[in-house]
This record gives structure tokens, sequence and C-alpha cells, in this order.
């Protein structure tokens, strides 16, 4: 469906345009998980996807989009579709870590590059083609240490996920927080369906630390965060980036009130400082997509997919320069080295500046520390 | 680990050990009666408590949806089994129940749901929605089926518990839910301090099972249900009706159920998938019991409780490991010492 549109949407800007009538146009596939259990965070990137300007650096762009389902495999088959049948010059994609890595294979040995929608780690083989757009779990959880750090804190105790999520954030956890003089005392998993972690808590509460850090996501991170406080835990709690979404707001209430986190700038754009450049293109985005969608929050998983389309518009205008044609190899070279042409871009969550040697690109700008006030994100002041 | 602790591990043990329990008795009394292994129990707790939490946000929930679905299934499910042996006596009462009951529930549920409701209301509400898909699946697919061999019922019943996670993901969504308790505050019973909403769990429960053991050790109906388990022939000639039978036993599988997910959905936050590990564990409970006795499927439930509570104290990480591989030594205590029965079907 969404393909069908999107090639409407094509002609309907084709025939509009009279300069551009008749060329080629840039070609973008975006693969993301829209259905099964892990759309809540996939259908975001397709919602921003519809707001998407109608020409990339001065040129038509045609987007296709597919969906894979959160399946590896489903992802694979669209990324071939995208470079074998649709001849797309770049492929934007997929929206969870495990789909976006099997698809860096594709992107090397057919010169497309790829910008993964979630953080990945790329190996120095795979570099070539693939850049990673969100930021980095380091980056979000060094926001954690610093602010533990900031205010204060010695000790701290950990509570995760017993899977890859919970592991990611304790790995990198155990390993900063010494380093920043922070003592961690306790780390203690739960499952995301366990109907309750009040011996975890017991634990955690048995050793008394300045500060908790809670290693899940969403829904499932309240738990630990409202047990805690109802057995009279009153230490600051932190939470990772992947709470930032209404749902966890919705299902935590008071409980979760001055919960700490790390999330992108375009969370709390509405109270960052006049002089942040970010500011000004995540109210702009916001505002689009509201005009879309309504009036609800937007999710930051929207603006990881304006943003690969802020990266992908300056990296074809400087392509386009160099006369390649869209769809030919030429071009697809041509469109990633303007992508690590080391020139800062603009996004709603942070600033990017690619260069051939870091296909991460992002800085402490990309990241900001907020709490949870009268129900709310805020912006925490610095 | 000190007194408090200790205390505060076992309340969180038998509360859960209690939720296992209710699981464990409405496997158990099914497995009884049909032979049927009720896998899908932990769904319906799901759904009851997924229900309980939409009604909180004062939304519609997927329920109103999903229960005339069911409705549907069950009456063509009856009707293909009555063309087929071209008996269509009680097809207008099987239209009652399969299509203007749930229709009926469904659109007051949908009227009701967007007014103010009290926590109790809403309480009903989930009751009269959810607990009907007991039967109502037992029409669908088991009442086809209840001749054929255990291991039949068995497969099916867990293709039935993974369509059931399906629509659970389709008509709840992927984020967990949790409602406000039914009454709040807290007692202080001298040692330590109880939330009335565990209380009311507590008490619920209790009530619950020396019901379901007085039901099923007392009366004559109850008696007729065993019988049906133990010798189908031998029970349709002393005029028990083994439909019948099936029908009450899901009946109360259904009422359970959604009873317990009301109970629970303000304790913990529900998704559509915890369903899978709470059966489970009932399940745990009632394998301790040898799949025969109602108490000591209740004190094996109440026992994978506190095991629960306290392996995620020791060794978090390993918590399930531990309570999984503690039913390898129930098991083999029961296959050495414990006469074997013989398969009946």
């Amino acid at each position: 469906m969404s393909r069908k549109l999107f090639a409407l949407m094509a002609a309907v800007m084709l025939s509009a345009s009279s300069v551009s009538f008749a060329q080629t146009p840039i070609k973008i596939g975006l693969t993301g998980t829209f259905t099964g259990p892990n759309a809540s965070n996939g259908i975001p990137y397709r919602e921003a996807a519809e707001v998407f300007p109608a020409t990339m650096g001065g040129h038509p762009v045609e987007w296709i989009i597919l969906d894979d389902g959160g399946d590896a495999t489903s992802a694979m088959k669209n990324a071939r579709r995208f470079v074998d049948v649709d001849k797309v010059d770049a492929i934007v994609g997929s929206t969870s870590s495990p789909t976006a890595m099997t698809l860096f294979d594709i992107a090397n040995n057919s010169k497309t590059a790829q910008l993964a929608m979630s953080p990945v780690a790329i190996s120095d083989e795979k570099k070539p083609f693939v850049f990673n757009v969100p930021q980095p779990v380091s980056l979000m959880s060094a926001a954690i240490v610093d602010d533990m750090k900031k205010n204060g804190v010695k000790t701290a105790a950990f509570i995760g996920y017993a899977d890859g999520w919970g592991d990611l954030n304790w790995n990198i956890f155990k390993e900063m927080a010494p380093k920043a003089g922070i003592e961690v005392l306790a780390e203690e998993r739960y499952n995301r369906t366990d109907p309750s972690v009040i011996a975890q808590v017991l634990k955690v509460i048995a050793v008394d630390p300045d500060a908790v850090f809670i290693g899940a996501s969403t829904t499932p991170a309240v738990l630990p965060h409202a047990t805690l406080r109802d057995q009279g835990y009153e230490g600051p709690i932190y939470q990772t980036h992947g709470t930032v979404a209404q749902a966890f707001l919705d299902a935590g209430g008071e409980a979760v009130e001055g919960a700490r986190m790390p999330t992108g700038p375009m969370v709390a754009a509405n109270e960052l400082p006049d002089n942040n450049p970010i500011k000004q293109v995540s109210l702009d985005f916001i505002k689009k997509y509201q005009a879309k969608w309504g009036d609800g929050p937007v999710s930051p998983f929207a603006g990881y997919a304006w943003d690969a389309m802020l990266i992908l518009d300056a990296a074809a205008e400087k392509a386009l320069a160099t006369g390649a044609k869209p769809g030919t190899e030429a071009f697809r070279v041509a469109l990633r080295n303007g992508i690590q042409s080391g020139e800062e871009v603009v996004g709603t969550n942070g600033v990017y500046r690619y260069t051939p040697e870091d296909h991460y690109g992002l800085d402490e700008r990309a990241r900001v520390m907020i709490t949870v006030e009268d129900g709310k994100f805020r912006l925490l002041e610095e | 680990m000190n007194a408090t602790i200790a205390i505060l591990l076992i309340q969180d043990g038998l509360t859960n050990g209690l939720l296992y329990a209710l699981i464990a008795l409405s496997i158990l009394q099914v497995f009884l009666v049909t032979k049927v292994l009720w896998l899908p129990a932990g769904e319906l707790v799901a759904f009851g408590a997924l229900t309980m939490g939409v009604l909180n946000t004062e939304n519609v929930p997927g329920t109103v949806w999903l229960l005339p679905c069911i409705g549907l299934a069950a009456l063509l499910s009856w009707c293909w089994t009555a063309w087929r042996t071209q008996i269509w006596h009680g097809v207008g009462r099987q239209f009652v129940y399969a299509i203007i009951y749930p229709v009926l529930v469904s659109a007051i549920a949908w009227w009701a749901s967007t007014q103010e409701l009290s926590a109790w209301v809403r309480g009903v509400l989930t009751l009269l929605l959810v607990a009907p898909m007991g039967p109502l699946l037992y029409t669908a697919v088991f009442r086809p089926i209840l001749h054929t061999s255990i291991l039949t019922k068995l497969i099916v019943a867990v293709a039935l518990h993974v369509v059931l996670v399906g629509a659970g993901l389709f008509f709840f969504g992927p984020e967990g839910l949790r409602s406000a308790p039914l009454i709040t505050g807290r007692i202080d019973v001298g040692f330590t301090r109880l939330s009335y909403q565990l209380v009311v769990v507590a008490v619920v429960s209790m009530v619950l099972m020396l019901g379901l053991w007085a039901y099923f050790e007392r009366t004559l109906w109850g008696k007729a249900l065993r019988a049906t388990a133990m010798n189908r022939l031998g029970a349709r000639l002393a005029a028990v009706r083994i439909e019948t039978a099936g029908l009450i036993a899901f009946g109360l599988a259904g009422f359970i159920g959604a009873l317990a997910g009301v109970l629970i959905s303000p304790i913990t936050t529900i998704y559509y998938d915890s369903g899978f590990l709470l059966g489970l564990k009932g399940f745990i409970g009632v394998v301790c019991a040898g799949m025969v006795s109602f108490p000591l499927a209740v004190l094996g439930a109440l026992g994978v409780g506190l095991l629960d509570a306290f392996a995620s104290f020791y060794a978090s990480s390993f918590r399930d490991v531990i309570v999984f591989a503690a039913l390898v030594p129930v098991l083999m205590w029961r296959s050495l010492y414990v006469r074997h029965e013989d398969d009946e079907s």
C-alpha cells in the first residue's frame, strides 16, 4: 500500500515540477518493522516518511517503503528487492538492531549506502557503506554516568532485563561508572513479563545505593521503578533512553515522577535554548508531523527518519553536483561520499558529521538529560 | 537476608503463588473433566487483565471485537458438527449463546467503556466479557475432538495458545497495561504492612479454591463431572451428559481466568504474551499434584511462587531456570514412586 502511495506521490510531484520533468528520480528504500510486537517502535518511521518532501537536493525523489515485521529474513528480502529490482540509491533501515545488521553485506556488495535506524556496531570491513543514525548506547549511557557524577552519586545499583538490551546497558554501565568514581554495588535482572520484581528490589535496597539505573525499556521499565518507590527507596532513579515514550508515562503514572533519562534533543525541543541549531530543525519537523498526524507527542523514532532524510538530502546535492545519474553505481558511490564529506548536518536528534573514518557521526549535542514532571518529559536544568 | 526481607519475599511469593494456584485449578479441573491440557489458561488471565487495563484508560477494549469473533467461531463449529450428524436440535439456544450474548455484552461494554466507571463495575464488565471465552472456545475447538486421544487434544491446545497470543497482540497491542487498584491503602498487621489489594486477592482466591474443592468433592454435579473424567462410557450410562460436563468445566476455567486477570491487573503490568509464563508456572503446580489432586495443586503452585521470589532474590538472572529445574526432581519422584494410571481415552 505504502509503495503505491509513494509512487503516486512521485507521480504528482513529477508532473508538478517542470524543471525536473522526465528525470530519473532518486530512489530510496526504507525497510522497517511496521507490524508485529515491535511495531510501536517502527510505525513512527513510516509516519515520518509520509511527510517527507518530494525532492532531495532539488531532484525528485521516490521513497519505497516495505515492512519486515521485525524478521531478519524479511528485512534481507526487502533489501535485495531494493537493490536488484528497484535499483535504489540508498537504503534506510531497518528499525531494530538485529534486522539492520543483516543488511550490512547487501549494502556493501551493491555499493549502496545504508543508514541504520537503530544503534548498530559497525566493524571496519562493513564500514564503507554503513552509517549509524541514532545515538549509540554508549553515548546515552555516558550521559547517565555524567549526571550521576554531577549529582554527587558515589554508589549505584543496576536492575535490567535478562536479555540483550539489559546486557548491553549493564556492560557499558559497569565499565563507565568506576571511571567516574561510582561504585556499582549490585546487578539484578528480570524478565519483561515478570509479574513482580520485589525480590530484586529488596536486594538493591539492602545495599543502599545512592542511585539506581534501570536497564529496561518502555512499559516493562515501570515495574522496578514503581516497586523501588513502593518499598521506600528515595534516591534518584535513572532509566535508559528506551523509556522515552508516551506508553511509559501512561503505565507509570505518579510512580515514575522524577525519573531521569537521556534522550535526543527533539523530545525537549521547546525547552532548548534558542541558540541551539537543533531547536529550529526539531520544531520545524514537529510542526509538519503534527499537521499530518495530530497534536500528540512526537516519537524520537520519527525524528531519526527525518534526520536520515536530511542527511541524504545534503548528500544528494553533492552527488548531483558530480554529474552522476541516479540509479547508477557512480551515483550511489557519490551519494555515499556525500554523506561522509565531513560537513555538519543539523538534524532533530543531533548534529551529524560523518567522515570516512567515523560512521557514527554524533557527539554530546545529540543527547540531553530529561526528567518526568507532572506526567510529561521535561528538560533537566543544566 | 533479615526477617523483614524474608517476610516481604514470602508475601510476594504467596501473592504470585495464589495467582499460579488459580491457574493451576483451572488447568486441573479442565483436565480432570475433559482430558484437555488447558494451556491457554494464562491467555485468559492476560485478556482479563488487559481488558481491565484498557477500561481503566476509558478506551474501548479489544475484547469487544474479540468475543464476538470467538462466538462466531463457536457457532460455525457447532453448525459444522450438526450438519455432519444432521442433528440440529438446540440450534436456537446455540445462536443465543454464541452470537446474541457476545454481541450484546460487547455493545454494553463498548458504550460503557467511555463512561466514568468505578473499578468494581469495570471488574464486572471484564468478567462478563472474558469469562464466556472459556465455554465458547470449548464449543469452537474442543467439543468436536473430545473423543480423541490426550495427545491430539494437547496439540490442539498448543495451537489454540499460539492463536490466542496472536489475537492478544492484534487486539490489545504490544504495550503492557496496569489498572488502578480496586481499593487503595494498606493495613498494618503487626510485623508487616499489607495492601488492601493483596488482601482482596488472597480472600477471593481462598474462597474460590474452597468453593471448587467443595463443588468437586461434595456435590452431585461435581461428582458427575469427575465421573466423566474417569470413565466416559460409564458416566453416560449413569445419565451424565458428557458435553454439558465439558461446558461446565470450561465455564469454570473461563470464570477463574477472567477473575484472576481482574485481580492481578492492579498489582502488576500485563502484556499480551504474559499469559504463557503464568500458565506454565500454574502448570508446574498441577504436575506437582500428579494431575489429580486439588489441594496438592494449590500447594504446588504456592511453592512455585515462593521459589520464584527467593530465586529472584538470590540469583535473579537464573530465576526461571531454577523454577523450571525444580520440576525435574518432582517428576522423577512421581514417576518412580507413584502408580501410573492407565491412559484412558
